[in-house]
Parts: C-alpha cells; sequence; structure tokens
C-alpha cells in the first residue's frame, strides 16, 4: 500500500513523469541482464588458456592467469615476498594507527613518514643485506601505480603548499619564483613533462651519472602536481579572513608561527575536496609513464592483451582496470569525505 | 606616573588617503584611554598603529622603551607584551576555547602545556566561561566569543591592552558580560586604550577621553571635564548625538 502511495506521488504524478518511468525502466531493462550475463552469468572464471573460455560471457580467465604480472609487473616471482611484505607493514601500521593511544600514534607517525619510505625503497630494489637487486625497469603493475603515487603525493603536497605561500609573499623574489614555477608546470601537458625527463633530462646530466628513470619520473610527476596543489592551497588561503593574521600577529606570532599553527590548518580544512580531487587526477594519471617504457597496471593490461595467446580480451582486461582504479579512486573520496567531517568544528 | 606609550606627531597613509595627521599622544602606565569619533575617523588605525599591525609612515612610536620600526624582534616583542581584542573577536575556529588561549604561551613564550593551561583556566575564570573551555569557537555566544578573545589576550600577561570597538559586533544583551570584564580589568590595574562608543563605560572607568575626527585628536580631556564642558564644535555634536 505504501509502495504504491509512493511511486503514485514520486513516479506516475502525471502522464509526463509516468513517461519518464517508463521509459527508465525499458532502459534498465534492456542493459542490465546482458550486463549481468556477461559479467557473471555468461563468464568463464577458472581455467588455465583462452581455450576454457567456452561461454558467451565474459574470460576472466585471462585476469586469472595473469593477476601476478598485473600486480607486480615484470618484478622476479621468487621476490615478490619483498613487495607483500612491504604492503604488509604498510597496512599493519595504519591499521593500528586508529587503534592505539596518542603517545604511540606519535611513533607510527614517525615511522611511516620517515623510516618506511627508505625501508620500502630498501625491499623494493634490494642490492644489499643479502637481498637480490631488482632493477626498476621491471617493477609494473599496480605495484609501480601504488609507488609512483604515494611517492608524488607525498611530495608535491608540501612542496606545493609552499609555492602557495610563495606566490602571496610580499617578497618580489620568491612571489615571482613561485608564480613562474606555477604557470610554467601549468601550462604543459603531463606526457610532455614525462617524455622530457625521461629523454631530454639525462642530455643535461654531467656525463657518467645516471639517475634512475624511476626516479626522474616521480621528480616529473611530483614538481607538475606540486602546481596545481599550489592554486588549491591558495584558494584556502584567501579565504581565511584578515583578521586571522591580526590575532595571529597580535599574540606575538611571526610569519612561521602563524602560518603553520593559525592560516594553514585553517586553509588546508577548506582544500581537502580540491586535494583530494588533485591526488585522484594525480592518480589515474600514471598509465601516462607508458610513454617512457614504464608500465604500471593499465601498461601491463596493455600488455598483456597484445599477447598471441590472449588476444580479443583487451574489454576484460580494460574492465578489470577500471575496477581496480574505482576502488583505490573511491577510497581517497571517501577519506577526504571523512576527514573533512572529522575536522568540522560547527554544528 | 610614567609613560607606557608615546606618540610623537605620528602620520599615516592609506595611498593619497592620510588617515592619521600628527598625531600626539602619551598614555601613562595603569592609564584607561578611552577614544571616540565617528567612523573614518582613524581611531581604530591608531591603536592598530601600537602594536604595528598598521605601519606608520612618519613619526615616532615608542612603547615600553621600545621604538616601533622595522626591527622585527622589537616588534614581536612588542606584541607579546600589548595584547589586543578586536571588534569582529578573531578567535581561532579550528582550535578549542582553551587551545585558542594557551598556543601563544606555549609557542611564543616557550611555556610548558600545563603551565599554559593553569594559566588559561585562570583567565577564563576570571571572563566566567571557564565551563565553555573544551567547546569551539563556533558553538559560543558572541558575547562569550568576546570574552574568550579577552582572556585569550590576557593569557600572554601583557602590560597594556588594545580594544577595538570590542562591543560593536554584539547583540545589544550581550554588551553588559563583555564591559563588565572589562570594567574589572580596569580596576585590577590595566593600562587599556579602548575604541568604543560606550560613554557609560568610559565615564566609568576612563582617566582620560580622546575625541577624533578626520584623523586628527580634536579634544584630550580628563574624563568628567570631556563629558560636562567640552570645547570643539565637533565634539559637542558628536556627544549630543550620541547620547540621547
Amino acid at each position: 500500500m505504501n509502495f504504491i502511495n509512493w511511486s503514485k506521488q514520486n513516479l506516475f504524478a502525471n502522464w509526463k513523469d509516468s513517461l519518464l518511468t517508463i521509459t527508465i525502466l525499458y532502459l534498465f531493462y534492456v542493459s542490465i541482464p546482458p550486463l549481468l550475463n556477461w559479467v557473471f552469468l555468461d563468464a568463464t572464471f577458472f581455467g588455465d588458456s583462452k581455450k576454457d573460455c567456452t561461454g558467451g560471457g565474459a574470460c576472466w580467465v585471462f585476469i586469472n592467469v595473469w593477476i601476478k604480472r598485473f600486480t607486480y609487473g615484470m618484478y622476479p616471482n621468487d621476490q615478490i615476498w619483498r613487495i607483500n611484505l612491504a604492503f604488509v607493514i604498510f597496512f599493519i601500521s595504519i591499521g593500528s594507527y586508529f587503534f592505539v593511544s596518542s603517545k604511540i600514534k606519535k611513533y607510527i607517525f614517525i615511522f611511516l613518514t620517515v623510516i618506511f619510505p627508505f625501508l620500502a625503497i630498501f625491499l623494493f630494489h634490494g642490492g644489499s643485506l643479502g637481498l637480490e637487486e631488482v632493477e626498476t625497469r621491471v617493477w609494473g603493475g599496480l605495484f609501480l601505480t601504488l609507488f609512483i603515487s604515494v611517492f608524488s603525493i607525498i611530495f608535491c603536497f608540501p612542496i606545493g603548499v609552499l609555492l602557495a605561500m610563495g606566490r602571496r609573499s610580499n617578497l618580489p623574489v620568491i612571489k615571482y619564483f613561485s608564480i613562474g614555477f606555477i604557470e610554467l608546470w601549468r601550462g604543459v601537458p603531463l606526457i610532455t613533462v614525462l617524455f622530457m625527463a625521461a629523454v631530454m633530462f639525462p642530455v643535461f646530466l654531467p656525463s657518467g651519472t645516471n639517475l634512475d628513470k624511476l626516479i626522474r619520473v616521480i621528480i616529473a610527476i611530483t614538481l607538475f602536481e606540486s602546481a596545481y596543489i599550489a592554486e588549491v592551497v591558495r584558494g584556502g588561503l584567501q579565504a581565511i579572513p584578515r583578521g586571522q593574521y591580526d590575532a595571529a600577529n597580535s599574540i606575538g606570532m611571526g610569519y612561521w608561527k602563524s602560518h603553520l599553527l593559525i592560516i594553514l590548518p585553517q586553509a588546508l580544512k577548506i582544500v581537502i575536496p580540491g586535494v583530494a580531487n588533485t591526488f585522484i587526477a594525480l592518480f589515474k594519471d600514471t598509465p601516462l609513464i607508458l610513454v617512457v617504457g614504464l608500465m604500471e597496471l593499465l601498461g601491463m593490461v596493455n600488455m598483456a592483451k597484445t599477447n598471441p595467446a590472449w588476444l580479443g580480451l583487451a574489454t576484460e582486461g580494460y574492465v578489470f582496470a577500471a575496477f581496480v582504479y574505482f576502488i583505490f579512486c573511491f577510497s581517497m573520496s571517501r577519506y577526504s569525505l571523512s576527514l573533512e567531517n572529522k575536522l568540522k568544528t560547527t554544528n | 606616573m610614567s609613560k607606557i606609550i608615546e606618540l610623537k606627531d605620528v602620520n599615516k597613509w592609506f595611498g593619497d588617503f592620510q588617515v592619521l595627521k600628527d598625531i600626539n599622544l602619551t598614555v601613562s602606565s595603569k592609564e584607561k584611554i578611552v577614544i571616540c569619533g565617528p567612523s573614518g575617523s582613524g581611531k581604530s588605525t591608531l591603536i592598530r598603529c601600537i602594536n604595528r599591525l598598521e605601519e606608520h609612515q612618519k613619526g615616532d612610536i615608542v612603547v615600553d622603551g621600545m621604538t616601533l620600526d622595522a626591527n622585527t624582534k622589537n616588534i614581536e616583542k612588542i606584541r607579546s607584551e600589548v595584547g589586543m581584542v578586536f571588534q569582529q573577536f578573531n578567535l581561532f575556529p579550528h582550535l578549542s576555547i582553551l587551545d585558542n588561549c594557551t598556543l601563544a604561551p606555549i609557542w611564543v613564550k616557550k611555556k610548558s602545556k600545563k603551565e599554559a593551561e593553569e594559566l588559561a583556566n585562570q583567565y577564563l575564570e576570571k571572563v566566567q566561561i571557564v565551563d565553555q573551555a573544551k567547546k569551539f569557537p563556533g558553538q559560543l555566544s558572541g558575547g562569550q566569543q568576546q570574552r574568550a578573545a579577552i582572556a585569550r589576550a590576557l593569557c600572554m600577561e601583557p602590560n597594556i591592552m588594545l580594544f577595538d570597538e570590542p562591543t560593536s559586533a554584539l547583540d545589544p544583551e550581550m554588551i553588559k558580560e563583555v564591559l563588565d570584564v572589562m570594567v574589572d580589568l580596569a580596576k585590577g590595574g590595566m593600562t587599556m586604550c579602548v575604541v568604543t562608543h560606550e560613554m557609560g563605560f568610559a565615564k566609568e572607568v576612563a582617566d582620560r577621553v580622546i575625541f577624533m575626527d578626520e584623523g586628527s585628536i580634536v579634544e584630550e580631556k580628563p574624563t568628567d571635564q570631556f563629558f560636562n564642558n567640552p570645547e570643539n564644535e565637533r565634539t559637542k555634536l558628536f556627544l549630543s548625538q550620541i547620547l540621547n
């Protein structure tokens, strides 16, 4: 009874509403069953080769067989435990962060920001203390996606904040340097920046020195994204009323103290949606490293689909890649939302 | 009584517009002065110059023996000795009332957290909002916020307190609770410069009243003389308008 009343009011209130409702129901009817059939009912999940895919639906065997390459790239199979170990440590420390007292929280934070990056790089790269060296050119898959994203995000955020402050500085040198830097990086496409980092940059290095390609790429993405972060953060800085600067100054705080304790905490809270937006865009831009020969998740999918034994399975590969990207991007978006709510200080 | 603030021929311009014209003013230790005048007369700018939230372009300002100039060390020192209360409260919205009060003692005066909290509680008690210490500014009424702002300034244990129209942004029923705190502070012997239109407050606590118009000090008199026989025509007009 309730449902009939509700639908009368909301779905069939007049002839236009009814027409729309019926059209949409029809569209659902024609699109959803075939989709479900393809993804689940007619799909093949288990097997070893393309020949096992006899149903009319998706051939998830492709993903199943290639999942190791999609996750770890060309990283040697017997060394994969190093990546897993690093990620287990990472997730355990982040997970435990939410359950311990604030005193231990401080140590976990220091561990994650100061010690863990080096530990992770050591585990991934090896080359000493009995760990076999694994060159960065065989790194790939989702592992590489996360590696590049995490390091670029960690570095580009503080640089972006400094640039935003620099652009508002009263000192002309700092101000115009910041403006120039931001406009330069915002004015060029990421793909050309990556290309420059890989091809042009080594030309300027003194001969004999060699900076790993992956490092060059991370530096390029970091600088590129820091320009975007800078403009987002500048928007937040502009939203802080003059009175907050006055109040901070009036109790004896100089430039750095007032910014670190008063202005930035408020400004950054305002720009959480914009910063999350930039980070998500950064994450989704990582496939572009394909142009310099590095293959993260999408790159590995691209490579696998051209394998002669697995031709014609591009759809499955791209659907899978899209699904994985979605999970990470959606998590970031939810996290930024929860952060916003947590930091709310008014009713 | 010893001089604590001294302004000599102070001039200030905003672009081409001269906001302060040859201001001469001396305030003694423990003296309370009220500055009044029509809006745009430069009274807020004048007290903002005393802790250098505004720079003056000509003349000398000496506060507690220190000359205000480009020397930033001096400025920060003076600012931690001169408390200021603003029309718009300017509490830090991301911090609780208690943290608003302890921030500067901890980071500027390098006090321990415990020491700073004791101090903050003492002053929050004094302005009667110690029970609101854990709340955020956005959860308080205007009057409570302004009292918290006074407590925040007092936590730096200043020698001088500047008030820039502290009751102008408040609903009428909250003005009294803020003025009561200020009267209390005045009786405790604080040196105070107050920009306000609250003539009742001026009559009760001020030693001297200063009337400004168009960037100049037009009249400067002990309180009872100021109200009973003002000399300048503009002062008379202002008083007749504001007292009725």
